[in-house]
């Protein structure tokens, strides 16, 4: 496992979409690797063959009937946008 | 006092007409206004709805169909969305945030007759053991250590919800549990708090923080109470994919079984070393209190148990990592204003979120990124399954399991802050049945050398909740607790 680098970092941040300012990483990094070395005790365990359990539900998912259950919710929708212009989000201009 | 009734005494009273629900109500109001301001639980306190709520479940007893929690004052966590109150899961990103609907559990407590006071505080996004990352402050434990006036955390997440229970600023409050969060704090401040099993209760319209482990929950002041409580918040929704379709059982009945004949667990790799003797001991307590009670004590082994925090804390930053890409200033929350839409996410996120959840967010997206998923979040997963593979085997020989709660009893506010993984071993004994999904209960059996309360945990089966409350129950009958804290409603400065 690589060590946590500050580019790591920067890289983890970027895919976060977290804005990082160069005073916070040294701190950042540190808490990190702190918690990743801790988390370093599970490679003592053999998991050959033991199926990854991704949830604590006894069930299987169900199924429901494809069918519209819910909608016309335009205003409450909008109701805690923090742009909006007429019935529709707003954003800074992506396409030049 | 009013404030010092349970649940279950403040319905007889209310069913007797010795008081009415507007009286309960206000004096709730009353001490949360006397109080709170020291104290921190309450983000928001909404005393209009309150009292709107009271007067309807008084008009209700009087036309003779009250619902089973009418009149009865709660607080709601900061995390369960409610309509048109403001919903800010003590983060910064949701300062303004009013949900447009309820969510499912406080929707069936509106309808099962509760008035709820306001919003308690938490730490931010449920993710912390102590209050202290609430964007709103932390929370001061009603409890001092004797003759000292240090300031103590509840504990967390659900920290304004047990620090409002114990100062009798509310009758009960719900709480939700990821890796421990109803379960630490209510050992930390007395009280009784239950993690059902995950599915019981509907996790529509909580805001997510680890979806395959968040669950809601009950917290009070008597096994009892929590029992009244789950009665209203439990149950199948459909709106909920890992919602369990199964029957809600009577629960306030399972207090009253006996624990005679029961086979109860005692995980030796709970004895963790180092562990204060003072909880020790309160353990063996609470073993000789069921022996005498006609249970079996046995000892048993789960041997994946000290891989339980390191397992906790890829998956559950995984899943947070995930759950919150939503808050991006975009469709609701706050928004910081950039030079394009990267930027705008970028600063959005840097400025709304604290440096806790920032940290978790980080780490969930290394170990879910490319070159490390297998390494870390498989891996985390696999471990996961031995965690439930331990849970069931132990569970074709015992009915359940008792621990302690917590490794200490509250800490001072500020200390443990120096590195993240001190504060994450304080879910040591609590993150295993979160993994594995089974329900687990704290009830308090006794207070430290210094005076601050300490609880037990109770660990059932799968939807076996029934029994948690019977054990927690007779653990309850035995310890007899009856100390209260020094800050509460009525105590004299």
């Amino acid at each position: 496992m690589m060590s946590l680098d500050p580019a790591t970092v920067r890289r983890i941040a970027k895919l976060a979409r977290i804005r990082v300012e160069d005073a916070e990483l040294p701190k950042l990094q540190a808490d990190l690797a702190a918690i990743l070395g801790y988390v370093e005790q599970l490679g003592e365990i053999d998991v050959t063959g033991i199926e990854p359990l991704s949830g604590a539900a006894q069930m299987a998912l169900r199924m429901r009937a494809d069918i519209v259950t819910d909608g016309g919710q335009t205003e409450a929708i909008l109701a805690n946008a923090p742009g909006r212009e007429g019935d529709f989000f707003t954003v800074p201009k992506v396409v030049e | 006092m009013l404030t010092d009734l349970t649940i279950a005494g403040a319905l007889a009273g209310l069913a007797a007409r010795d008081f009415s629900a507007t009286e309960l109500t206000t004096a709730h109001l009353d001490a949360i206004a006397a109080l709170n301001p020291q104290l921190n639980a309450f983000i928001t306190v909404t005393p209009e709805l309150a009292l709107a709520q009271a007067a309807a479940a008084d008009e209700a007893r009087a036309k003779g169909h009250a619902g089973p929690l009418a009149g009865i004052p709660i607080a709601i966590k900061d995390l369960f969305c409610t309509k048109d109150v403001r919903t800010t899961a003590a983060s910064h990103i949701l300062d303004h945030f009013i949900p447009p609907y309820d969510s499912t559990v406080t929707a069936q407590l509106r309808a099962a007759g509760a008035v709820t006071l306001g919003k308690a505080n938490l730490d931010e996004f449920a993710m912390g053991s102590s209050n202290m990352s609430s964007a709103y402050g932390p929370v001061e434990n009603p409890w001092h250590r004797q003759g000292q006036a240090t300031r103590l955390v509840p504990g967390g997440s659900s920290g304004g919800s047990a620090a409002v229970v114990a100062a009798r600023l509310a009758l009960g409050a719900t709480g939700t549990d990821t890796g421990g969060s109803i379960r630490q704090p209510a050992s930390f401040t007395g009280t009784v708090g239950m993690k059902p099993t995950y599915g019981r209760c509907s996790r529509y319209g909580i805001i997510a923080f680890a979806s395959s482990l968040d669950q809601a929950g009950p917290m009070a002041r008597t096994v009892e109470d929590c029992a009244l409580m789950l009665a209203a918040m439990a149950g199948f929704d459909p709106r909920d994919s890992t919602s369990a379709e199964r029957p809600v059982p009577d629960f306030a009945a399972a207090c009253r079984h006996s624990v005679k004949g029961m086979r109860i667990g005692i995980p030796t790799e709970y004895a963790a070393p180092g562990m204060p003797a003072a909880i020790t001991d309160i353990w063996q307590r609470g073993q000789n209190w069921l022996r005498e009670q006609g249970a079996e004590i046995v000892e048993v082994s789960l041997p994946h148990t000290k891989y339980g925090v390191p397992t906790y804390y890829i998956v559950a930053t995984a899943e947070c990592s995930s759950n919150l890409a939503r808050y991006d200033g975009v469709r609701f929350g706050e928004r910081v204003e950039g030079e394009d839409l990267i930027d705008l996410y970028e600063r959005t996120r840097a400025a709304g979120f604290g440096a806790e959840v920032k940290r978790r967010i980080l780490l969930g997206t290394y170990v879910l990124s490319a070159g490390y998923y297998d390494a870390y979040y498989l891996r985390a997963q696999q471990v996961r399954q031995l965690i439930l593979r331990d849970f069931t085997e132990v569970f074709s020989k015992v009915d359940a399991l008792l621990t302690p709660t917590a490794p200490s009893a509250a800490f001072a506010i500020g200390e443990m802050m120096d590195d993240p993984v001190t504060m994450y071993l304080n879910d040591i004994f609590t993150v295993p049945a979160s993994l594995a999904g089974v329900p687990a209960m704290s009830v308090p059996a006794g207070l430290d050398h210094q005076g601050l309360p300490l609880g037990l945990q109770v660990i059932g089966k799968h939807f076996d909740e029934s029994s948690v409350f019977a054990v927690a129950a007779a653990l309850e009958r035995a310890a007899g607790f009856t100390a209260t804290p020094s800050l509460m409603a009525g105590a004299k400065p």
